[in-house]
Protein backbone atom coordinates (compact mmCIF):
# COMPACT_ATOMS: atom_id res chain seq x y z
CA UNK A 1 0.00 0.00 0.00
CA UNK A 2 2.40 2.63 0.96
CA UNK A 3 4.10 2.03 -2.18
CA UNK A 4 1.69 2.95 -4.70
CA UNK A 5 0.42 5.89 -1.90
CA UNK A 6 2.82 8.74 -3.45
CA UNK A 7 2.15 7.89 -7.37
CA UNK A 8 -1.99 7.88 -6.10
CA UNK A 9 -2.01 10.92 -4.06
CA UNK A 10 0.02 13.11 -6.78
CA UNK A 11 -2.08 11.05 -9.54
CA UNK A 12 -5.16 12.63 -8.11
CA UNK A 13 -3.71 15.91 -7.32
CA UNK A 14 -2.68 16.71 -10.98
CA UNK A 15 -6.54 15.71 -11.95
CA UNK A 16 -8.25 18.00 -9.58
CA UNK A 17 -5.26 20.70 -10.54
CA UNK A 18 -6.20 19.98 -14.26
CA UNK A 19 -10.16 19.84 -13.61
CA UNK A 20 -9.81 23.26 -11.62
CA UNK A 21 -7.31 25.00 -14.58
CA UNK A 22 -10.11 23.63 -17.07
CA UNK A 23 -12.27 27.01 -17.49
CA UNK A 24 -8.83 29.05 -17.47
CA UNK A 25 -8.17 26.90 -20.36
CA UNK A 26 -11.37 27.25 -22.06
CA UNK A 27 -11.67 31.33 -21.60
CA UNK A 28 -8.03 31.35 -23.26
CA UNK A 29 -8.61 29.42 -26.25
CA UNK A 30 -11.94 30.67 -27.03
CA UNK A 31 -10.80 34.23 -26.65
CA UNK A 32 -8.04 33.46 -29.44
CA UNK A 33 -10.75 32.26 -32.09
CA UNK A 34 -12.42 34.23 -34.63
CA UNK A 35 -16.13 34.90 -34.91
CA UNK A 36 -16.78 33.22 -37.97
CA UNK A 37 -14.98 29.72 -36.37
CA UNK A 38 -17.01 29.72 -33.13
CA UNK A 39 -20.39 29.95 -35.06
CA UNK A 40 -19.10 27.47 -37.12
CA UNK A 41 -18.48 25.15 -34.02
CA UNK A 42 -19.11 27.00 -30.65
CA UNK A 43 -18.12 23.48 -28.63
CA UNK A 44 -14.14 22.87 -30.38
CA UNK A 45 -11.50 22.71 -27.92
CA UNK A 46 -8.47 23.99 -29.85
CA UNK A 47 -8.34 27.62 -31.94
CA UNK A 48 -7.55 26.44 -35.62
CA UNK A 49 -6.31 30.24 -36.08
CA UNK A 50 -5.42 31.92 -33.18
CA UNK A 51 -5.97 35.83 -33.59
CA UNK A 52 -5.70 39.09 -31.05
CA UNK A 53 -8.90 40.33 -32.66
CA UNK A 54 -11.45 40.04 -29.86
CA UNK A 55 -9.02 41.75 -27.80
CA UNK A 56 -8.11 44.13 -29.65
CA UNK A 57 -12.28 44.90 -30.40
CA UNK A 58 -12.66 45.31 -26.30
CA UNK A 59 -10.39 48.25 -26.55
CA UNK A 60 -11.36 49.75 -29.52
CA UNK A 61 -14.86 49.74 -29.78
CA UNK A 62 -16.38 48.27 -26.51
CA UNK A 63 -14.69 50.87 -24.01
CA UNK A 64 -12.49 48.79 -22.28
CA UNK A 65 -10.04 51.39 -21.80
CA UNK A 66 -12.23 53.81 -19.92
CA UNK A 67 -14.08 50.64 -17.87
CA UNK A 68 -10.62 49.70 -16.35
CA UNK A 69 -9.92 53.09 -15.74
CA UNK A 70 -13.03 53.29 -13.63
CA UNK A 71 -11.96 50.53 -11.75
CA UNK A 72 -8.55 51.63 -10.86
CA UNK A 73 -9.50 54.56 -9.71
CA UNK A 74 -12.66 53.28 -7.40
CA UNK A 75 -10.06 50.50 -6.37
CA UNK A 76 -7.74 53.42 -5.45
CA UNK A 77 -10.33 55.15 -3.05
CA UNK A 78 -11.11 52.03 -1.45
CA UNK A 79 -7.42 50.67 -0.97
CA UNK A 80 -6.65 54.23 0.54
CA UNK A 81 -9.82 54.43 2.37
CA UNK A 82 -9.10 50.84 4.14
CA UNK A 83 -5.51 51.80 4.98
CA UNK A 84 -6.22 55.09 6.26
CA UNK A 85 -9.49 53.84 8.42
CA UNK A 86 -8.94 50.50 9.70
CA UNK A 87 -5.13 51.26 10.49
CA UNK A 88 -6.51 54.13 12.73
CA UNK A 89 -10.01 52.33 14.23
CA UNK A 90 -7.76 48.97 14.32
CA UNK A 91 -5.26 50.35 16.47
CA UNK A 92 -7.63 52.41 18.55
CA UNK A 93 -9.55 48.65 19.37
CA UNK A 94 -6.94 46.85 19.89
CA UNK A 95 -4.49 49.68 22.29
CA UNK A 96 -6.20 52.31 23.81
CA UNK A 97 -8.59 52.02 26.54
CA UNK A 98 -11.78 54.11 26.11
CA UNK A 99 -15.57 54.41 26.91
CA UNK A 100 -17.61 52.64 23.85
CA UNK A 101 -14.86 50.20 23.20
CA UNK A 102 -16.88 47.38 23.38
CA UNK A 103 -19.95 48.81 21.75
CA UNK A 104 -17.45 49.96 18.66
CA UNK A 105 -15.83 46.55 18.20
CA UNK A 106 -19.71 44.78 18.28
CA UNK A 107 -20.28 47.05 15.55
CA UNK A 108 -17.19 46.03 13.49
CA UNK A 109 -18.59 42.30 13.90
CA UNK A 110 -21.96 43.29 13.50
CA UNK A 111 -20.96 45.40 10.06
CA UNK A 112 -19.14 41.98 8.79
CA UNK A 113 -22.37 39.76 9.08
CA UNK A 114 -25.01 42.51 7.95
CA UNK A 115 -26.13 41.02 4.70
CA UNK A 116 -25.79 43.41 1.43
CA UNK A 117 -29.01 42.74 0.39
CA UNK A 118 -30.68 44.10 3.40
CA UNK A 119 -28.94 47.25 2.81
CA UNK A 120 -28.30 48.14 -0.64
CA UNK A 121 -31.81 49.94 -0.99
CA UNK A 122 -31.23 52.56 1.25
CA UNK A 123 -27.45 52.58 0.49
CA UNK A 124 -28.79 53.45 -3.15
CA UNK A 125 -31.43 56.18 -1.51
CA UNK A 126 -28.53 57.27 0.38
CA UNK A 127 -26.13 57.60 -2.09
CA UNK A 128 -28.68 59.05 -4.45
CA UNK A 129 -29.25 62.05 -1.69
CA UNK A 130 -26.00 62.95 -1.48
CA UNK A 131 -25.80 63.20 -5.28
CA UNK A 132 -23.37 60.38 -6.24
CA UNK A 133 -25.40 58.59 -8.02
CA UNK A 134 -23.56 57.35 -11.62
CA UNK A 135 -20.28 58.80 -9.67
CA UNK A 136 -16.94 57.10 -9.28
CA UNK A 137 -16.90 58.06 -5.57
CA UNK A 138 -20.54 56.94 -4.91
CA UNK A 139 -19.44 53.26 -6.21
CA UNK A 140 -16.31 53.77 -3.92
CA UNK A 141 -17.56 55.38 -0.66
CA UNK A 142 -19.43 52.35 1.04
CA UNK A 143 -16.16 49.87 0.68
CA UNK A 144 -13.65 52.73 1.95
CA UNK A 145 -13.88 51.64 5.36
CA UNK A 146 -14.39 47.46 5.54
CA UNK A 147 -15.25 45.94 8.86
CA UNK A 148 -13.24 43.30 7.54
CA UNK A 149 -9.63 45.36 7.00
CA UNK A 150 -10.16 47.13 10.76
CA UNK A 151 -10.82 43.09 12.02
CA UNK A 152 -7.55 42.14 10.54
CA UNK A 153 -5.60 45.65 11.68
CA UNK A 154 -7.16 44.98 15.34
CA UNK A 155 -5.95 41.31 15.41
CA UNK A 156 -2.56 42.51 13.89
CA UNK A 157 -2.49 45.80 16.91
CA UNK A 158 -2.90 42.61 19.60
CA UNK A 159 0.62 41.12 18.72
CA UNK A 160 2.44 44.31 18.82
CA UNK A 161 3.57 44.46 22.58
CA UNK A 162 2.17 47.05 24.99
CA UNK A 163 5.62 47.60 26.69
CA UNK A 164 6.58 49.66 23.10
CA UNK A 165 4.14 52.20 23.28
CA UNK A 166 4.33 52.73 26.88
CA UNK A 167 7.98 53.37 26.76
CA UNK A 168 6.72 56.06 24.57
CA UNK A 169 3.76 57.24 26.62
CA UNK A 170 6.25 57.97 29.52
CA UNK A 171 8.55 60.11 27.30
CA UNK A 172 5.83 62.28 26.57
CA UNK A 173 4.53 61.49 23.06
CA UNK A 174 0.83 62.51 22.28
CA UNK A 175 -1.22 59.03 21.08
CA UNK A 176 -1.11 59.98 17.37
CA UNK A 177 2.52 60.59 17.50
CA UNK A 178 2.66 57.37 18.87
CA UNK A 179 0.44 55.84 16.31
CA UNK A 180 2.13 57.24 13.47
CA UNK A 181 5.75 56.81 14.32
CA UNK A 182 6.27 53.88 16.58
CA UNK A 183 2.42 51.59 15.57
CA UNK A 184 2.42 52.37 11.86
CA UNK A 185 6.30 51.17 10.65
CA UNK A 186 5.32 47.82 12.76
CA UNK A 187 2.03 47.42 10.90
CA UNK A 188 3.25 47.08 7.45
CA UNK A 189 1.94 42.84 7.66
CA UNK A 190 -1.51 43.96 7.99
CA UNK A 191 -1.37 46.75 5.65
CA UNK A 192 -0.07 44.52 3.27
CA UNK A 193 -3.26 42.57 4.05
CA UNK A 194 -5.77 45.51 4.02
CA UNK A 195 -4.25 46.58 0.54
CA UNK A 196 -4.82 43.55 -1.07
CA UNK A 197 -8.20 42.47 0.51
CA UNK A 198 -9.89 45.81 -0.48
CA UNK A 199 -8.34 46.18 -3.60
CA UNK A 200 -9.57 42.18 -4.39
CA UNK A 201 -12.77 43.19 -2.81
CA UNK A 202 -13.32 46.38 -5.08
CA UNK A 203 -12.42 45.14 -8.34
CA UNK A 204 -14.65 42.32 -8.02
CA UNK A 205 -17.28 43.88 -6.72
CA UNK A 206 -19.97 43.35 -8.99
CA UNK A 207 -23.80 44.34 -7.83
CA UNK A 208 -22.93 47.72 -6.16
CA UNK A 209 -21.31 49.30 -9.04
CA UNK A 210 -23.90 47.86 -11.21
CA UNK A 211 -27.18 49.37 -8.96
CA UNK A 212 -25.22 53.10 -8.72
CA UNK A 213 -23.18 53.35 -12.53
CA UNK A 214 -26.05 54.39 -14.78
CA UNK A 215 -23.67 55.30 -18.21
CA UNK A 216 -21.24 53.95 -19.17
CA UNK A 217 -18.85 56.68 -18.60
CA UNK A 218 -19.01 55.10 -14.48
CA UNK A 219 -19.14 51.57 -15.73
CA UNK A 220 -16.35 49.36 -13.84
CA UNK A 221 -14.96 46.60 -15.48
CA UNK A 222 -17.61 43.84 -14.10
CA UNK A 223 -20.42 46.28 -14.86
CA UNK A 224 -19.32 47.12 -18.86
CA UNK A 225 -18.07 42.97 -19.06
CA UNK A 226 -22.01 42.31 -18.06
CA UNK A 227 -23.10 45.41 -20.50
CA UNK A 228 -20.53 44.33 -23.59
CA UNK A 229 -21.81 40.34 -23.42
CA UNK A 230 -25.59 40.80 -22.51
CA UNK A 231 -25.34 42.06 -26.26
CA UNK A 232 -22.55 40.04 -27.46
CA UNK A 233 -24.92 36.83 -26.34
CA UNK A 234 -27.71 37.53 -28.68
CA UNK A 235 -25.06 37.61 -31.75
CA UNK A 236 -23.04 34.15 -30.16
CA UNK A 237 -19.95 36.68 -30.13
CA UNK A 238 -18.47 34.22 -26.79
CA UNK A 239 -14.67 35.08 -28.37
CA UNK A 240 -15.28 38.87 -27.53
CA UNK A 241 -16.96 37.96 -23.95
CA UNK A 242 -14.04 35.76 -23.32
CA UNK A 243 -11.66 38.32 -24.05
CA UNK A 244 -13.05 40.41 -21.88
CA UNK A 245 -13.58 37.61 -19.24
CA UNK A 246 -9.87 37.27 -19.37
CA UNK A 247 -9.16 41.28 -19.63
CA UNK A 248 -11.05 41.14 -15.96
CA UNK A 249 -9.37 38.45 -14.39
CA UNK A 250 -5.90 39.04 -15.20
CA UNK A 251 -4.94 41.53 -13.11
CA UNK A 252 -6.11 39.72 -9.87
CA UNK A 253 -4.86 36.25 -10.79
CA UNK A 254 -1.15 37.97 -11.81
CA UNK A 255 -1.66 40.19 -8.40
CA UNK A 256 -1.78 36.51 -6.55
CA UNK A 257 0.79 35.10 -8.44
CA UNK A 258 3.18 37.38 -6.86
CA UNK A 259 1.35 37.79 -3.71
CA UNK A 260 -0.36 34.89 -2.26
CA UNK A 261 0.69 34.55 1.42
CA UNK A 262 -1.46 38.13 1.57
CA UNK A 263 -4.53 36.49 -0.45
CA UNK A 264 -4.46 33.41 1.91
CA UNK A 265 -3.20 35.11 5.42
CA UNK A 266 -6.09 37.85 4.35
CA UNK A 267 -8.79 34.81 3.78
CA UNK A 268 -7.72 32.58 5.95
CA UNK A 269 -7.81 35.11 8.84
CA UNK A 270 -11.00 36.33 8.57
CA UNK A 271 -12.73 34.45 6.36
CA UNK A 272 -14.62 36.71 4.39
CA UNK A 273 -12.82 38.13 0.50
CA UNK B 1 -0.95 31.20 10.45
CA UNK B 2 -3.79 30.58 12.36
CA UNK B 3 -7.87 30.98 12.01
CA UNK B 4 -8.23 33.79 14.44
CA UNK B 5 -12.04 34.57 13.09
CA UNK B 6 -13.48 33.99 16.99
CA UNK B 7 -11.03 33.24 19.37
CA UNK B 8 -9.08 36.55 19.03
CA UNK B 9 -12.60 38.17 20.09
CA UNK B 10 -11.69 36.77 23.65
CA UNK B 11 -8.70 38.89 23.49
CA UNK B 12 -9.71 41.74 24.38
CA UNK B 13 -8.91 43.03 28.11
CA UNK B 14 -11.48 43.43 30.64
CA UNK B 15 -12.95 46.75 31.04
CA UNK B 16 -10.81 48.71 33.21
CA UNK B 17 -11.73 48.54 37.13
CA UNK B 18 -10.98 52.22 37.88
CA UNK B 19 -12.77 53.36 40.60
CA UNK B 20 -15.69 56.28 38.64
CA UNK B 21 -14.40 59.29 39.78
CA UNK B 22 -11.07 58.24 38.46
CA UNK B 23 -12.76 57.38 35.33
CA UNK B 24 -14.30 60.65 34.57
CA UNK B 25 -11.01 62.41 35.10
CA UNK B 26 -10.02 64.75 32.64
CA UNK B 27 -6.93 62.50 31.52
CA UNK B 28 -9.74 59.49 31.00
CA UNK B 29 -12.22 61.94 28.92
CA UNK B 30 -9.47 62.92 26.82
CA UNK B 31 -7.96 59.16 26.20
CA UNK B 32 -12.02 58.31 24.88
CA UNK B 33 -12.11 61.71 22.58
CA UNK B 34 -8.99 60.64 21.05
CA UNK B 35 -9.84 57.04 20.60
CA UNK B 36 -13.18 58.15 18.83
CA UNK B 37 -11.18 60.28 16.52
CA UNK B 38 -8.84 57.53 15.50
CA UNK B 39 -12.46 55.48 14.91
CA UNK B 40 -13.99 58.47 13.55
CA UNK B 41 -13.09 57.54 9.76
CA UNK B 42 -14.60 53.96 9.99
CA UNK B 43 -17.54 55.32 12.29
CA UNK B 44 -18.81 57.32 9.66
CA UNK B 45 -18.74 54.68 6.62
CA UNK B 46 -20.62 52.48 9.18
CA UNK B 47 -23.07 54.63 10.28
CA UNK B 48 -23.91 55.72 7.13
CA UNK B 49 -23.89 52.34 4.88
CA UNK B 50 -24.42 49.86 8.00
CA UNK B 51 -26.74 51.38 10.89
CA UNK B 52 -29.24 53.62 9.12
CA UNK B 53 -29.71 51.17 6.40
CA UNK B 54 -30.34 48.78 8.70
CA UNK B 55 -32.69 50.26 10.59
CA UNK B 56 -34.16 51.78 7.79
CA UNK B 57 -34.85 48.56 6.58
CA UNK B 58 -36.73 47.49 9.19
CA UNK B 59 -39.10 51.06 8.50
CA UNK B 60 -39.64 50.58 5.01
CA UNK B 61 -40.18 46.82 5.29
CA UNK B 62 -43.51 48.23 7.74
CA UNK B 63 -44.43 50.42 5.03
CA UNK B 64 -46.06 50.84 1.57
CA UNK B 65 -43.02 52.68 0.17
CA UNK B 66 -42.31 52.43 -3.64
CA UNK B 67 -39.57 53.80 -5.86
CA UNK B 68 -41.72 57.03 -7.26
CA UNK B 69 -42.28 57.82 -2.96
CA UNK B 70 -38.93 58.67 -2.47
CA UNK B 71 -39.15 62.50 -3.43
CA UNK B 72 -42.35 62.27 -0.88
CA UNK B 73 -41.43 60.60 1.69
CA UNK B 74 -44.72 61.66 4.11
CA UNK B 75 -47.40 60.16 1.48
CA UNK B 76 -45.58 56.82 2.59
CA UNK B 77 -48.29 54.43 4.53
CA UNK B 78 -47.45 52.57 8.09
CA UNK B 79 -48.82 49.18 6.83
CA UNK B 80 -47.25 46.74 9.43
CA UNK B 81 -46.60 43.65 8.77
CA UNK B 82 -48.88 43.43 6.21
CA UNK B 83 -45.35 43.32 3.62
CA UNK B 84 -44.29 40.51 5.64
CA UNK B 85 -47.72 39.03 5.15
CA UNK B 86 -47.80 39.35 1.76
CA UNK B 87 -44.08 37.63 1.26
CA UNK B 88 -45.00 34.28 2.90
CA UNK B 89 -48.50 34.32 0.67
CA UNK B 90 -46.39 35.41 -2.16
CA UNK B 91 -45.39 31.35 -3.84
CA UNK B 92 -42.60 32.97 -5.89
CA UNK B 93 -40.79 34.05 -2.25
CA UNK B 94 -41.64 30.59 -0.85
CA UNK B 95 -39.71 28.81 -4.31
CA UNK B 96 -37.43 31.65 -3.49
CA UNK B 97 -36.46 30.29 -0.14
CA UNK B 98 -36.74 26.11 -1.07
CA UNK B 99 -34.30 27.36 -4.00
CA UNK B 100 -31.94 29.10 -1.79
CA UNK B 101 -32.35 26.14 1.07
CA UNK B 102 -31.18 23.74 -2.03
CA UNK B 103 -28.63 25.79 -3.21
CA UNK B 104 -27.11 25.54 0.75
CA UNK B 105 -28.03 22.26 1.76
CA UNK B 106 -26.14 21.07 -1.90
CA UNK B 107 -23.30 23.71 -1.85
CA UNK B 108 -22.53 23.63 1.40
CA UNK B 109 -21.16 19.95 1.95
CA UNK B 110 -20.14 20.06 -1.76
CA UNK B 111 -17.61 22.71 -1.07
CA UNK B 112 -16.37 21.67 2.64
CA UNK B 113 -15.81 17.69 0.74
CA UNK B 114 -13.98 19.09 -1.76
CA UNK B 115 -11.89 21.71 0.39
CA UNK B 116 -11.42 19.21 3.35
CA UNK B 117 -10.25 16.20 1.03
CA UNK B 118 -7.76 18.49 -0.47
CA UNK B 119 -6.54 19.73 2.45
CA UNK B 120 -6.21 16.43 4.23
CA UNK B 121 -4.02 15.04 0.91
CA UNK B 122 -1.55 18.10 0.46
CA UNK B 123 -0.76 17.74 4.63
CA UNK B 124 -0.67 14.53 4.21
CA UNK B 125 3.49 14.51 4.17
CA UNK B 126 3.98 15.22 0.45
CA UNK B 127 6.40 18.28 -0.36
CA UNK B 128 6.68 18.75 -3.81
CA UNK B 129 4.58 21.10 -6.35
CA UNK B 130 2.92 21.56 -2.84
CA UNK B 131 2.89 25.18 -3.34
CA UNK B 132 1.40 24.88 -7.07
CA UNK B 133 -1.30 22.75 -6.19
CA UNK B 134 -1.97 25.09 -3.32
CA UNK B 135 -1.69 28.14 -5.43
CA UNK B 136 -3.88 26.71 -8.80
CA UNK B 137 -6.63 24.98 -5.87
CA UNK B 138 -7.02 28.61 -4.57
CA UNK B 139 -6.85 30.67 -7.59
CA UNK B 140 -10.72 30.70 -8.57
CA UNK B 141 -11.24 32.70 -5.19
CA UNK B 142 -9.72 35.53 -6.48
CA UNK B 143 -11.81 35.47 -9.81
CA UNK B 144 -14.17 38.07 -11.00
CA UNK B 145 -17.87 36.16 -10.95
CA UNK B 146 -18.71 38.20 -13.91
CA UNK B 147 -16.16 36.53 -16.05
CA UNK B 148 -16.64 32.65 -14.36
CA UNK B 149 -20.25 32.82 -15.50
CA UNK B 150 -19.36 34.07 -19.00
CA UNK B 151 -17.15 31.15 -19.24
CA UNK B 152 -19.78 29.03 -17.49
CA UNK B 153 -22.17 29.99 -19.89
CA UNK B 154 -19.66 29.18 -23.32
CA UNK B 155 -19.02 25.78 -21.37
CA UNK B 156 -22.61 24.99 -20.95
CA UNK B 157 -24.61 26.29 -24.08
CA UNK B 158 -26.33 23.64 -25.95
CA UNK B 159 -23.42 23.35 -28.46
CA UNK B 160 -20.87 24.08 -26.03
CA UNK B 161 -17.92 22.45 -24.91
CA UNK B 162 -19.34 20.86 -22.26
CA UNK B 163 -21.76 18.96 -24.43
CA UNK B 164 -19.54 18.48 -26.97
CA UNK B 165 -17.37 16.20 -24.50
CA UNK B 166 -20.59 14.08 -23.78
CA UNK B 167 -21.14 13.67 -27.53
CA UNK B 168 -17.71 12.22 -28.23
CA UNK B 169 -18.56 9.49 -25.53
CA UNK B 170 -22.15 9.08 -27.49
CA UNK B 171 -24.37 10.85 -24.96
CA UNK B 172 -26.87 13.88 -26.27
CA UNK B 173 -26.46 17.22 -23.92
CA UNK B 174 -29.26 18.81 -22.81
CA UNK B 175 -29.37 22.35 -23.03
CA UNK B 176 -28.59 22.81 -19.74
CA UNK B 177 -28.82 26.56 -18.53
CA UNK B 178 -32.73 26.58 -20.28
CA UNK B 179 -33.74 22.87 -18.02
CA UNK B 180 -35.94 23.75 -15.05
CA UNK B 181 -34.02 20.20 -13.87
CA UNK B 182 -29.94 21.07 -15.01
CA UNK B 183 -29.75 24.73 -14.23
CA UNK B 184 -29.68 24.80 -10.53
CA UNK B 185 -26.58 21.84 -10.73
CA UNK B 186 -24.69 24.35 -13.12
CA UNK B 187 -25.30 27.04 -10.94
CA UNK B 188 -24.24 25.53 -7.92
CA UNK B 189 -21.50 24.23 -9.48
CA UNK B 190 -19.93 27.64 -10.44
CA UNK B 191 -19.85 28.60 -6.62
CA UNK B 192 -18.31 25.56 -5.39
CA UNK B 193 -15.66 26.00 -7.97
CA UNK B 194 -15.25 29.32 -6.55
CA UNK B 195 -15.26 28.48 -2.93
CA UNK B 196 -14.08 25.04 -2.47
CA UNK B 197 -10.48 27.02 -2.70
CA UNK B 198 -11.17 28.92 0.58
CA UNK B 199 -12.34 25.68 2.44
CA UNK B 200 -9.12 24.24 1.43
CA UNK B 201 -6.79 26.95 3.20
CA UNK B 202 -8.93 26.84 6.24
CA UNK B 203 -8.61 23.27 6.86
CA UNK B 204 -5.40 23.63 5.95
CA UNK B 205 -4.59 26.23 8.57
CA UNK B 206 -6.74 24.04 10.82
CA UNK B 207 -4.60 20.33 10.14
CA UNK B 208 -1.35 22.66 10.87
CA UNK B 209 -2.40 23.48 14.21
CA UNK B 210 -2.75 19.56 15.41
CA UNK B 211 0.33 18.89 17.14
CA UNK B 212 2.18 16.13 15.30
CA UNK B 213 3.24 14.40 18.89
CA UNK B 214 -0.54 13.09 18.83
CA UNK B 215 -0.26 11.40 15.75
CA UNK B 216 3.26 9.65 16.52
CA UNK B 217 2.02 8.48 20.15
CA UNK B 218 -1.12 7.37 18.33
CA UNK B 219 0.75 5.15 15.44
CA UNK B 220 3.42 3.97 18.36
CA UNK B 221 -0.03 2.45 19.64
CA UNK B 222 -0.57 0.63 16.55
CA UNK B 223 -3.05 3.37 14.92
CA UNK B 224 -3.77 2.92 11.27
CA UNK B 225 -4.16 6.41 9.06
CA UNK B 226 -8.05 5.40 9.14
CA UNK B 227 -8.20 5.50 13.01
CA UNK B 228 -6.03 8.61 13.19
CA UNK B 229 -8.31 10.44 10.57
CA UNK B 230 -11.59 9.27 12.77
CA UNK B 231 -9.78 9.27 16.32
CA UNK B 232 -7.64 12.04 16.22
CA UNK B 233 -7.94 14.58 13.11
CA UNK B 234 -11.41 14.96 12.72
CA UNK B 235 -12.47 15.70 16.70
CA UNK B 236 -9.27 18.26 16.82
CA UNK B 237 -10.50 19.96 13.70
CA UNK B 238 -13.92 20.40 14.92
CA UNK B 239 -14.11 24.06 15.47
CA UNK B 240 -12.32 24.66 12.37
CA UNK B 241 -15.07 22.37 10.34
CA UNK B 242 -17.75 24.57 12.37
CA UNK B 243 -16.34 27.82 11.41
CA UNK B 244 -16.21 26.29 7.99
CA UNK B 245 -20.05 25.29 7.84
CA UNK B 246 -21.58 28.45 9.32
CA UNK B 247 -18.99 30.78 7.05
CA UNK B 248 -20.21 28.97 3.93
CA UNK B 249 -23.57 28.92 5.25
CA UNK B 250 -23.98 32.43 5.49
CA UNK B 251 -22.15 33.09 2.61
CA UNK B 252 -24.40 30.74 0.39
CA UNK B 253 -27.81 32.02 1.93
CA UNK B 254 -27.00 35.61 0.35
CA UNK B 255 -26.43 33.55 -2.62
CA UNK B 256 -26.93 36.58 -5.60
CA UNK B 257 -24.03 36.56 -8.14
CA UNK B 258 -24.01 33.35 -9.50
CA UNK B 259 -27.85 33.02 -10.93
CA UNK B 260 -28.38 36.62 -11.31
CA UNK B 261 -25.41 35.86 -13.50
CA UNK B 262 -25.83 32.61 -15.66
CA UNK B 263 -29.80 32.47 -15.62
CA UNK B 264 -30.86 35.64 -14.45
CA UNK B 265 -33.14 33.25 -11.81
CA UNK B 266 -34.49 31.29 -14.89
CA UNK B 267 -36.17 28.87 -16.22
CA UNK B 268 -38.94 29.45 -14.62
CA UNK B 269 -37.90 30.72 -11.96
CA UNK B 270 -36.02 27.38 -10.79
CA UNK B 271 -33.04 28.98 -9.92
CA UNK B 272 -34.08 32.39 -8.35
CA UNK B 273 -32.62 33.00 -4.44
CA UNK B 274 -33.68 35.48 -1.91
CA UNK B 275 -31.69 37.67 -2.84
CA UNK B 276 -32.53 37.81 -6.37
CA UNK B 277 -36.01 38.37 -5.07
CA UNK B 278 -35.45 41.08 -3.27
CA UNK B 279 -33.06 42.67 -5.79
CA UNK B 280 -36.03 42.14 -8.45
CA UNK B 281 -38.84 43.87 -5.82
CA UNK B 282 -36.20 46.79 -6.11
CA UNK B 283 -35.80 46.91 -9.56
CA UNK B 284 -40.00 46.99 -10.14
CA UNK B 285 -39.55 49.90 -7.55
CA UNK B 286 -41.56 47.92 -4.53
CA UNK B 287 -38.82 49.23 -1.76
CA UNK B 288 -41.51 47.93 0.79
CA UNK B 289 -41.68 44.48 -0.14
CA UNK B 290 -38.64 44.26 -1.15
CA UNK B 291 -36.87 45.85 2.47
CA UNK B 292 -39.44 42.90 4.24
CA UNK B 293 -37.62 40.22 1.98
CA UNK B 294 -34.12 41.30 2.76
CA UNK B 295 -35.00 41.39 6.96
CA UNK B 296 -36.53 37.77 6.20
CA UNK B 297 -33.04 37.14 5.32
CA UNK B 298 -30.95 39.30 7.89
CA UNK B 299 -32.72 37.30 9.99
CA UNK B 300 -31.80 33.62 8.84
CA UNK B 301 -28.08 35.39 8.70
CA UNK B 302 -28.27 36.20 12.21
CA UNK B 303 -29.58 33.09 13.66
CA UNK B 304 -26.75 31.09 11.91
CA UNK B 305 -24.28 33.55 13.22
CA UNK B 306 -25.82 33.59 16.71
CA UNK B 307 -25.29 29.40 16.83
CA UNK B 308 -21.89 29.69 15.50
CA UNK B 309 -20.71 31.44 18.34
CA UNK B 310 -22.68 29.66 20.78
CA UNK B 311 -21.31 26.47 19.36
CA UNK B 312 -17.74 27.96 18.84
CA UNK B 313 -17.85 28.83 22.84
CA UNK B 314 -19.11 25.89 24.26
CA UNK B 315 -16.24 23.42 21.81
CA UNK B 316 -13.43 25.80 22.72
Amino acid sequence: MTLYRRPLLYGALILCALLTMLPFALAVSGSLRSLDEIRADPGAWIPEHLTFDNFTRLFATEGFGGFMVNSIVVALMVVVGNIVAASAAGYALAKLEFAGKRLAFGAVMAAMMVPFSAVFVTQFVITVDMGLADTLTGIALPGVALPMSVFIMRQYALSIPDELLEAARIDGAGEFRIFFRIFLPLAGPAVATITIMSFLASWNNFIWPLIVAQSMSTYTLPVGLAATSQAAAHVTDYGLMLAGAIVVMLPVLLLFLFLQRYFVQGIAGTGMR
Amino acid sequence: MTVTLIPGTRRTRPPSVQPREARRSRPALRRTAVAWLFLAPFAVVFLLYTAIPTVAALGFSLTDLRGADLRTPFAVNFTGLENYARLFQDETFVRDILNTALFVAVGVPLTMGIGFALALTLNSGIRRLRGVFRTVFFAPVVTNVVAVALIWQYAFNADGTVNKVLGAVGLGGPNWLDDPNLAMPVVILLGVWRNFGTAMVLFLAGLQAIPQDVYEAASLDGAGRWRQLRHITLPLLLPTTLMVSVLLTVFYLQVFDEPYLLTGGGPLGSTESVALYTYRQFGSGEFGTSSAASFVMLVLVAVVSVVQFRLLRSRT
